[in-house]
């Protein structure tokens, strides 16, 4: 207990967001988009956030940050080394200790040149030495630095944006769709960046909805549908017929791969106004019984992993 | 009565050329992979074969003719960004019916929910969106559907069950399918045969 307090760079537990939206004229109402969500990281580790599209993984990361829009509510709590994420700790820290790999490549400022864009990131010690040598290490030619954003090339671009939040001593990178539609080599060389920052002591989340790019790069995986956390598994145990993994989502996602089956699973995941009341997979579950429709299931440790099932075992 | 790119040259304005001399066929029922580095042309060949673009040199042919410029048009593209492909102003109900009216199980097997149809596009993530324009691509006129990098934003269960529905569809009518992506696994599991494109220098 004593070490793992020692290791955990973040913590978040219990977490839950639910924005405030005007239906008509001014009647209100509230939608939950991130429910009892649990998620830990250790420093030195690659976590991979998976899961379907809309369950809020880009939510988490903007929490994390506290860049959430002004109609969001926050509650649960969030330690960072050791101490709890305010919102003051986290103007504090974003940018600074912990930095954002953002989804798309439009984050850049075009009005601005690169290398000027990578240099805002840096605090302490010679700027244009240091950006200079994290662009030579990125492979970005000389150059490169005079150039604005849409000079540059898709996957320069994406190799811009690893190097803003590389360049300062960030100890938490989140990185949020860091490869979508790319070519393999690029997403390759993206996803060995990631690992080198991780080599370096720092914690790096990878948000993605690709599986294979997780289970190359991550130590472990958590599993997020309709909004929280079902699983998290070690990387290797996304394997065979992922008879190793917790939850039936997660069997559901690996199986669905085209290399695993290609099978997919009826319905789709419940929308955030309409939640059943009990598990949230339920009404696409096959082992669903009355307990399931009833009671939500608590997160628990199972086999060096942790899931949220009543049936798991 | 195929889909035929014959010998197709394109470039955006005096710019570099993208195509040259390109050739391809694709038969009724048959699934075609289009693979290649980012930037060489995939998108652009796509939007050449459903008529959004005209060639500079050669022709796009469909049953060795051109492609009609008015009524529903045979060959399909669904893009890769649904969120553009969509009338910002229109509930996603108009749009969807805007070319035919799908029937009920077409809509459940890709997951629509009908609570969704008289939602604005902005009140969809792209998932549920693209939903909508695969379900706009599959009218009784479609011949030929171009997916264009189709299910890249979807996680498995949904790319797998959008994919099962639209194989099922393309073999009880035999549409022909170019599939442009760049997962390997992907193409491997679905296509017959596959293209891969180089970039023009």
């Amino acid at each position: 207990m004593k070490k793992e307090a020692v290791t955990t760079l973040l913590e978040v537990s219990d977490l839950s967001i639910t924005f405030t939206q005007y239906i008509s004229g001014l009647r209100q109402r509230t939608i939950r988009a991130i429910i009892n969500l649990s998620v830990n990281i250790n420093h030195g580790e690659v976590l991979a956030i998976v899961g379907a599209s809309g369950s809020g993984k880009s939510l988490l990361a903007h929490a994390i940050l506290g860049i959430l829009p002004g109609n969001a509510c926050v509650d649960g709590k969030m330690v960072y080394a050791g101490e709890l994420l305010t919102p003051a700790r986290q103007a504090a820290l974003r940018g600074r200790e912990i930095a954002l790999i953002p989804q798309s490549v439009n984050f850049l400022d075009p009005l601005m040149r690169v290398g000027a864009q990578v240099r805002s990131g840096i605090f302490n010690g010679n700027s244009t030495a240091l950006q200079r040598e994290i662009f030579d290490r990125y492979h970005l030619a000389v150059g490169t630095e005079q150039l604005f954003p849409f000079q540059l090339s898709g996957g320069m671009a994406r190799r811009v944006l690893v190097a803003t939040a590389a360049v300062g001593s960030a100890r938490l990178i989140i990185a949020d769709e860091p490869t979508p539609g790319l070519h393999p080599m690029i997403v390759r060389e993206t996803l060995a960046h990631l690992r080198e920052l991780s080599a370096t002591g720092s914690a790096v989340m990878l948000i993605t909805h690709d599986i294979s790019a997780a289970l190359e790069t991550a130590d472990r995986i958590a599993v997020f549908y309709a909004g929280t956390t079902v699983e998290t598994a070690p990387a290797s145990d996304f394997c065979g017929d992922g008879e190793l993994l917790r939850h039936p989502y997660s069997k559901a996602l690996w199986q669905a791969l085209p290399q695993n089956g290609f099978q997919p699973i009826d319905g789709s995941q419940p929308s955030i106004d309409n939640l059943p009341c009990g598990c949230l997979f339920a009404p696409r579950c096959s082992l669903a019984s009355r307990d399931c429709l009833t009671t939500v299931p608590e997160l628990r440790s199972l086999r060096g992993g942790e899931t949220r099932c009543h049936h798991a075992a | 009565m195929p889909l035929k790119a014959d010998n197709v040259s394109f470039r955006y304005r005096s710019r570099s050329w993208i195509l040259r001399n390109l050739n391809l066929t694709i038969l009724p029922g048959e699934i075609v992979g289009l693979t290649g580095p980012s930037g060489c042309g995939k998108t652009t060949l796509a939007r050449l074969l459903a008529g959004f673009e005209r060639p500079e040199a050669g022709a796009v042919l469909l049953d060795g003719q051109s492609l009609s410029v008015s009524g529903y048009c045979p060959v399909q593209l669904v893009s890769q960004h649904p969120e553009q492909a969509v009338n910002p102003r229109w509930r996603i109900r108009d749009t969807l019916c805007e070319g035919y009216v799908p029937d009920e199980a077409l809509l459940s097997g890709l997951g629509i929910k009908n609570e969704w149809l008289k939602r604005w596009p902005n009140e969809l993530s792209a998932g549920e969106l693209q939903r909508f324009c695969v379900a706009r691509a599959l009218g009784h006129g479609t011949r030929f559907l171009l997916a264009d990098e189709m299910t890249t934003m979807l996680d498995a269960v949904t790319q797998a069950q959008i994919w099962q529905v639209v194989l099922k569809v393309a073999d009880e009518r035999k549409i022909g399918i170019l599939i442009t992506s760049h997962d390997e696994q992907l193409i491997k599991r679905i296509c017959h045969r596959s293209i891969n494109l180089t970039p023009c220098l």
